[in-house]
């Protein structure tokens, strides 16, 4: 790990103020579960670390009047789960419970989680993000089968962004200076041009700072996970997925996303058109998997997770509706 | 000065044996971990918790790449980073090098803090030209065309002999050919298994200090009484020179033998600079260089009777250690099941891999995966259950346990209830999109006792210790050896002191091989029984006794059957006088022994359930039946058992050395990548110690490694069983399961 200035800001103001627009200057600290291992490889070499987990306003969770749930980015994943007002988002608990580590649950933040870096091993073993040659060439196994096309191949890191998306989520941003914007967590993810550009439209001299999930009436909502084992590996592929069905069970809005797909939680308007005016059964569910996955452009060697998404939303929207998923 | 008694007491074998199982007090009974409490609160100091005063950490800088030339290395930058104190560029990546696996370590920066040695390695500048490198091992067309295969050995068994007037080569292939077209059934297939790396927890590496010309090497082996000597070659010392000490290790697997390369530049950057440094690898450099076992990849095809039994096997392999070739030995296939026509072949595929380490039972994972693994498709073809077919073959046993095995699969049915479970391959019932599967293998293995010398020094307040160069490599063997001393002496095991992990006592051989239970036990028993001869003496001249007539049990020594006849322990070591006793014996390894022995088999069962809309594999249940001798612990011994088949499960469904196709890099070293088999992957592990009287009157056998070799095919197995289609290739993931389900 390189030496780097430590600052520990007690104020949102204060800690955008001691954000740099200089890309890969500065970098926010939160659990560090993420951030300190890139460091300690150099895969990232801050100038300065600002740790967040001592600003008051990012570590509360509260329900507000209109039934929202907001969540400062420094809340940590367990006290999601303990928070007595998310029965109606069991996409982001199913999510945060697959993480399948009491460590990561308990020290990871979801600023953190949604802002983490990609697991793509040529990143993290110093080659780069977006040189497609390595990925093309190389082992990419784990790799994208959707949005694949240009230089970025790898899969988005954030586990719990398809069901942010999914929920209608929104994330609050605030910098440089007093600057703050309210956006849908659809509009954060984006795909990078350029080695300089993160994975997020959040600049390096912009912090975020909370979450806002919508209000829900009902949970009818899941994220479905395909793992290989019980260990905190993530996963080959995921799917969450929201249903609005009328009093007969049809399907009258719907939201699908999928993660470990793409280089962004991957909206699935293909899904969500199958699913629309029909009640949701094992064969439509599969008939969605199966739009999801259509226009997948796997890679050399990902062919199998084309197969392993479909099952993904196929499971992802029957837990949605509370019907079985099949599987373990 | 203590009193010294040197000689044995009786003969080479000396008065030794083992009390019977109904005379036993503490051999035979579960004994907790003497060192658990240690380890499991952190009180244990390992190699990587050892800081000595005035230490210099070093941090190492390895190639990014597979293969490639170094131009140079320019340290000016590395030695101003604040806090640098030495930048030592290893001799193999001088100017003009050729470097050929990634990870290599080509310099190492020592400075006074774990950040400034970091930053001293990332300052380091490199030139290299990068070079071709191969890494496909399991590509045999594309190592021929690359040209670096090389012939790996083999042999052909056949029941006729050629005519004097045959050409020996066309006459093997006429018979083999005659062979096939007589068996009732013939198989053909194809069966893999991907290179591993061992994953210890603590990675290599020591802590190193001089004490004027004496070395002293806090190292993390499984090798105390013989590093010191791989110190003293490589700098040019005597071995009296070094001392070794290693209490506890986080992990060897076979893999830390030696000071390594790392080690030895420790010690000359510590020389150089007079201060100590501390050099551990990295966890990527561990995943890299500290150690990984061959592949192995089997074409083959097989000819059987009408009752399943083999009598042809015909089968060419291949695979890699790395960049000197070789790979499975050809020696061990087929594996166990050897039928009386055979030939075998393998090819050595020269990788830009660093070269393997032994690894639990180096060969016979890999061997058994790819063998045994035909025989249950031979069960396949005949659409009979599989068990049935492996019972049949056991005719074919190479080791005369065909007994033995018969009894343990017999347990072993009975523990997972296979009879009840079985189906034909494919053809079980299907709950959903999951199916669940039976399948088993069997193992054989050494064992035999490493040579080991013990001193027991018995003091005259009544005190116990022992002294002995071995080392607890985390199985046990701290225990064991107060069992003994307990055992022998008529002691509990809190009244004796071990001592061990030190160069500078007696010597005790490796710990690889499953050898050092056998190895312990017999040192320890024998110094045991012969000072506690002498002591019998004593007491037997100051009570009026016959010394022959004397036991020592309870903690007095007293006549047999008559317990007021006698003294209590520490009266009785009162009678030493001033001095203790001291008494060092041995045994060499291959000397026959009552106290030991080797040759044990295993026989292990897997029920596995698979998604097959995923191609998830779970392990359901796990049956190990183990034969190993007599069994000093039971309790640690079961725990060797469930660490091996935990090893076996993760290696079947998990484990894999990613080497990039393009590159040669290695893609997941890192914990984070590398996945391992967790609790919740286990499944419900049942073991069963088959220690029967004709076992245990065998004496001792090593049984780490054995039960690690099964797990690989009896899960293989299931996993055919479970989908009607086999997986070539381990681990078997998800993304293999779903194309073979594909290809079936």
């Amino acid at each position: 790990m390189k030496a780097f200035e430590y600052t520990e800001p007690r104020t949102e103001s204060d800690a955008v103020a001691l954000l740099s627009e200089q890309p890969g200057h500065t970098e926010i600290l939160a659990g560090g579960t993420d951030l300190v291992g890139l460091m300690k490889k150099m895969i990232i070499k801050p100038e300065r670390v600002v740790n967040i987990m001592e600003i008051q306003s990012l570590q509360n969770i509260e329900q507000l009047e209109d039934g929202s749930v907001v969540i400062g980015a420094a809340v940590t994943l367990d006290e999601i789960l303990a928070f007595p007002y998310m029965e109606n988002y069991p996409a982001v608990t199913d999510a945060i419970l697959g993480i399948n580590s009491m460590q990561l649950q308990s020290q990871g933040t979801i600023g953190g989680e949604i802002c983490q870096r990609p697991r793509c091993w040529f990143f993290r073993n110093g080659t780069g993000l977006l040189d497609d040659k390595q990925v093309v060439e190389g082992d990419n196994r784990y790799h994208a089968i959707l949005g694949n096309t240009g230089a970025a191949k790898y899969v988005s890191g954030s586990r719990i962004g398809p069901a942010l998306i999914a929920l209608g989520a929104q994330v609050r941003l605030v910098g440089p200076n007093d600057q703050e914007q309210i956006i849908p967590v659809a509009e954060f993810f984006r795909t990078p041009r350029s080695e300089h550009h993160r994975e997020t439209v959040l600049d390096s001299n912009q912090l975020l700072t909370h979450l806002i999930l919508p209000a829900k009436q009902s949970a009818t909502n899941a994220t479905y996970e395909v793992r290989h084992g019980a260990g905190p590996e993530y996963p080959l592929a995921a799917a969450a997925a929201e249903l609005e069905m009328d009093a007969n069970g049809i399907v009258r809005k719907a939201s699908v996303v999928m993660g470990q797909v793409a280089p962004t939680p991957w909206v699935s308007a293909e899904a969500v058109q199958v699913l629309v005016g029909k009640p949701v059964t094992p064969e439509v569910a599969e008939a969605a998997g199966r739009a999801a996955v259509a226009p997948a452009t796997p890679l050399s060697q990902n062919e199998y997770k084309v197969q392993m998404s479909m099952v993904a939303v196929k499971r992802a929207i029957l837990r949605a509706a509370g019907l079985e998923t099949g599987g373990f | 000065m203590a009193q010294v008694e040197d000689k044995q007491a009786q003969g080479p074998q000396g008065p030794y044996s083992w009390p019977s199982r109904k005379d036993s007090k503490v051999i035979g009974k579960n004994h907790e971990r003497m060192d658990g409490i240690e380890k499991s609160t952190g009180a244990a100091k390992y190699t990587y918790d050892v800081n000595l005063k005035n230490q210099l950490i070093a941090k190492a800088l390895g190639s990014p790449h597979a293969h490639c030339r170094i131009n140079g290395i320019d340290t000016t930058a590395a030695e101003k980073v604040p806090g640098v104190v030495d930048v030592h560029i290893l001799p193999h990546a001088e100017a003009g090098s050729e470097i050929k696996w990634q990870g290599e370590l080509l310099a190492i920066v020592s400075a006074e803090s774990e950040g400034a040695a970091a930053e001293g390695v990332d300052a380091l500048k490199v030139d290299y030209e990068v070079l071709e490198s191969f890494t496909s091992d399991s590509d045999l067309k594309g190592a021929e065309e690359a040209g670096v295969t090389a012939r790996g050995g083999g042999k052909v068994e056949t029941v006729n002999e050629p005519g004097d007037d045959d050409d020996e080569d066309e006459w093997v292939d006429a018979e083999i050919e005659r062979l096939f077209k007589e068996s009732k059934h013939v198989v053909e297939g194809y069966y893999g298994i991907d290179a591993i790396t061992h994953c210890c927890l603590e990675p290599h590496g020591s802590t190193v200090a001089w004490e004027g010309d004496k070395l002293k090497a806090y190292l993390s082996t499984q090798n105390v009484s013989g590093t010191d000597e791989g110190f003293a070659n490589d700098l040019e010392i005597s071995a009296d020179s070094v001392d070794v000490e290693c209490t506890y290790i986080g992990g060897g697997f076979g893999s830390k033998f030696a000071p390594d390369y790392w080690g030895i530049a420790a010690a000359r950057i510590s020389k150089r600079t007079g201060r100590p440094v501390k050099l551990m690898l990295s966890r990527d450099q561990e995943l890299k260089l500290g150690g990984n076992r061959p592949s192995g990849y089997l074409q083959v095809k097989l000819g059987a009777n009408a009752d399943g039994v083999v009598q042809v096997w015909d089968s060419h392999h291949w695979g890699t250690s790395g960049v000197s070739g070789s790979g499975v030995s050809h020696t061990v296939v087929p594996y166990v099941l050897v039928p009386p026509n055979y030939r075998r072949k393998a090819t050595a595929v020269r990788t830009n891999l660093v070269r393997a380490r032994a690894w639990r039972a180096p060969n016979h994972p890999q061997a058994c995966a790819i063998t045994q693994t035909a025989i249950d498709d031979l069960a396949a073809t005949m659409g009979k259950d599989s068990y049935d077919v492996f019972m049949a073959n056991l005719v074919n046993a190479n080791n005369e346990k065909a007994d033995v095995y018969a009894e343990e699969m017999k347990i072993g049915a009975k523990l997972i209830d296979w009879k009840a479970k079985w189906h034909p391959h494919g053809k079980g019932e299907r709950n959903g999109s999951i199916v669940e599967g039976l399948g088993m293998a069997l193992h054989t293995w050494g064992g035999v006792a490493n040579t080991s010398e013990c001193t027991v020094k018995i003091h005259p307040d009544g005190g116990v210790s022992s002294f002995c160069g071995t080392q607890d490599i985390g199985s046990g063997t701290k225990t064991v050896c107060a069992m003994v001393l307990a055992e022998t002496l008529g002691l509990s095991t809190n009244q004796v002191t071990v001592n061990y992990g030190s160069s500078t006592y007696p010597f005790s051989g490796a710990s690889g091989g499953s050898t050092t239970v056998g190895a312990v036990s017999e040192s320890h028993r024998r110094a045991a029984t012969d000072a506690l001869t002498v002591l019998k003496g004593k007491v037997a001249e100051k009570i009026g006794a016959d010394a022959g007539t004397l036991v020592a049990s309870d903690g007095r020594i007293h006549v047999a059957g008559n317990k007021d006849k006698g003294l209590g322990w520490k009266e009785a070591c009162g009678l030493l006088g001033l001095k203790p006793l001291e008494i060092t014996r041995g045994h060499t390894r291959g000397d026959a022994s009552p106290l030991s022995n080797s040759g044990v088999g295993g026989v292990q069962m897997a029920h596995v359930c698979v998604d097959l809309d995923t191609g998830v594999v779970k392990m359901k249940e796990f049956v190990a039946v183990q034969d190993q001798g007599l069994v000093i612990n039971p309790v640690t011994c079961k725990s060797q058992i469930y660490g091996a088949v935990i090893m076996g499960i993760a290696a079947a469904l998990y484990e894999q050395r990613i080497a990039d196709p393009a590159t040669g890099a290695l893609l997941n070293a890192e914990l984070a990548d590398y996945q391992l088999a967790r609790l919740g992957d286990i499944g419900d592990i049942k073991i069963e110690l088959y220690e029967p009287e004709s076992e245990r009157q065998r004496g001792v056998i090593g049984n780490g490694e054995p039960p690690a070799i099964s797990p690989v095919a009896a899960i293989s197995n299931a996993v055919a069983n479970a989908i009607g289609a086999r997986v070539s290739t381990a681990p078997y993931t998800p993304q293999r399961v779903l194309e073979a389900l594909k290809n079936a």
